[in-house]
């Protein structure tokens, strides 16, 4: 064989490597954005199931709890301001605003042995305190997702494909500690 | 994290393989024992039952340890408070929710089980749900969460099955040498391959139970970690332990077998000398500890 061939068999030996490993690093960003998108999405379906069940508990603890108007004002304010909230930062404050408000409504109903006898109530509470930190793990899913994925796109080699296909640093989702909390239940 | 799962699809191979070399030898001997000069024939069936034997307990080794736990399958409408923890910790630790099961026990105890995120349960007794708080719950929860991430259930799995067989192998032979018939014109060379099948009769279960008590403990250890990692508060399930530890109940629904399964020994024996290297569980006290330094 003459030296000549060698060393073609040679380069497209490596090219090939070359191209394989290209492929798998930038499939291997594909995923891990698809992973992070996906999770910001699953915050969206556990807001919206939150913003769904509040009419449910305001209508259950009017029943019993007649006199707390500036707390049901509070939780009534802050859904008309998720509906109305644009952009990310907006509506962030806006759940957080709903957060705190049934955060008081479930501090205001420990006065009411009745209301916490009721099994509706009970059932809300439970719902509302499971989507709560449904909430706080799908945000720290995401940012462990975001870690990972800003950690690949600085270290070399991979930070090369980052480069020239645009894979970009992603945000972290930060947000104030007292929202991660979940509610309080009492059984 | 990435490493430790690899890790364990790793050791659940060798693990494999280290077996399957025990039973071949183990079944050459019996095959010569049983029908003079019945080696291969020995061997060919020793394999083949282990394999059925892999295939079985890789696709239904949950049910079957569900099954003899006692444990029932739980809906949500029954259930809303450990679904969510359930669902919450899936969400954290980024895999598909495992199923419910919960078995009707006082016992403090929970496992998990099965061969693959995809096809994972959580079990727990009723005992546990009612006399953690919420917070200790899902320590407890996230504990076998991260089994299921990590891979231990189908590494734990297999190995239940494979010491069981070896033992069972052992067993048979070490009848067949005491109570057989022997060839009094078989020679020297039968009696020293008696003697070595003995000696690997009485040896294999116990390197079986050794191997299978030092994966087990070091997996409670790291399943703590992970589990300070998810909930980032180690302190939950810190306390969750010293409850349990607290309870000194023994839950009947588990046997030597699956022992090892559970978050802490559900039989509570923990006396003499060979405590530490034939225990299935690192002592809770020094559990705590490290939980509590992370």
């Amino acid at each position: 064989m003459k030296l000549i061939e060698l060393i073609g068999i040679i380069i497209l030996f490596g090219l090939a490597i070359f191209l394989v490993w290209l492929v798998l690093a930038y499939n291997g960003f594909v995923q891990l954005k698809n992973r992070i998108e996906n999770a910001w999405s699953q915050i969206d379906v556990q807001l919206k199931r939150r913003f769904d069940l509040v009419p449910n508990l305001m209508e259950t603890v009017k029943g019993y709890a007649k006199h707390e108007k500036e707390t049901f004002k509070m939780v009534t304010e802050a859904r008309a301001l998720i509906t109305k909230a644009k952009g990310v930062k907006e509506q962030g404050e806006a759940e957080n605003m709903l957060s705190g408000a049934l955060k008081s409504i479930f501090a205001v109903s420990e006065a009411y042995p009745e209301l916490k006898a009721n099994k509706n109530f009970l059932m809300l509470q439970e719902e509302l305190s499971g989507i709560e930190s449904k909430i706080a793990y799908t945000r720290q899913f995401y940012n462990d997702e975001v870690l990972k994925y800003n950690t690949k796109t600085e270290v070399l080699p991979n930070s090369l494909i980052a480069g020239i296909f645009g894979f970009n640093k992603k945000e972290y989702f930060e947000i104030e500690e007292t929202a991660r909390e979940p509610v309080k239940v009492k059984f | 994290m990435y490493e430790q799962i690899n890790e364990n699809k790793r050791n659940t191979i060798l693990l494999v393989l280290f077996f399957s070399v025990f039973v071949a030898l183990l079944s050459w001997v019996l095959g010569e024992v049983w029908f003079q000069g019945g080696g291969t024939l020995g061997i060919i069936l020793g394999i083949f039952f282990l394999i059925i034997f892999i295939a079985i307990n890789y696709f239904a080794g949950d049910k079957i340890v569900l099954g003899i736990s006692g444990a029932k399958e739980v809906q949500k409408q029954d259930y809303p408070y450990l679904f969510n923890l359930i669902d919450g910790l899936s969400i954290a630790a980024g895999i598909p929710k495992p199923k419910a099961f919960v078995i009707n026990d006082t016992a403090l105890n929970a496992f998990a089980t099965g061969r693959d995120p995809e096809h994972s349960s959580i079990v727990v007794t009723t005992g546990i749900l009612q006399k953690l708080n919420r917070e200790e719950l899902e320590g407890v929860i996230a504990h076998e969460m991260s089994h299921i991430k990590n891979y231990d259930i189908r590494l734990m799995m297999m190995v239940v099955v494979l010491v069981g067989l070896s033992a069972l192998l052992s067993d048979i032979l070490l009848r067949s040498v005491l109570w057989g018939r022997h060839d009094k014109k078989g020679g020297q060379m039968q009696i020293i391959m008696l003697v070595g099948g003995v000696v690997l009769a009485i040896l294999t279960p116990i390197v079986a139970m050794v191997i299978k008590m030092a994966i087990s403990r070091q997996r409670e250890y790291l399943a703590d970690a992970s589990a300070g990692m998810l909930t980032r508060n180690p302190r939950g399930l810190a306390n969750a332990l010293k409850k349990i530890s607290e309870d000194k109940e023994i839950l009947e629904a588990a046997n030597k077998a699956t022992s090892h399964l559970y978050i802490d020994n559900p039989l509570k024996n923990r006396k003499g000398m060979m405590d530490g290297l034939f225990s299935t569980h690192p002592p809770i006290l020094e559990r705590i500890k490290r939980l509590e330094a992370l």
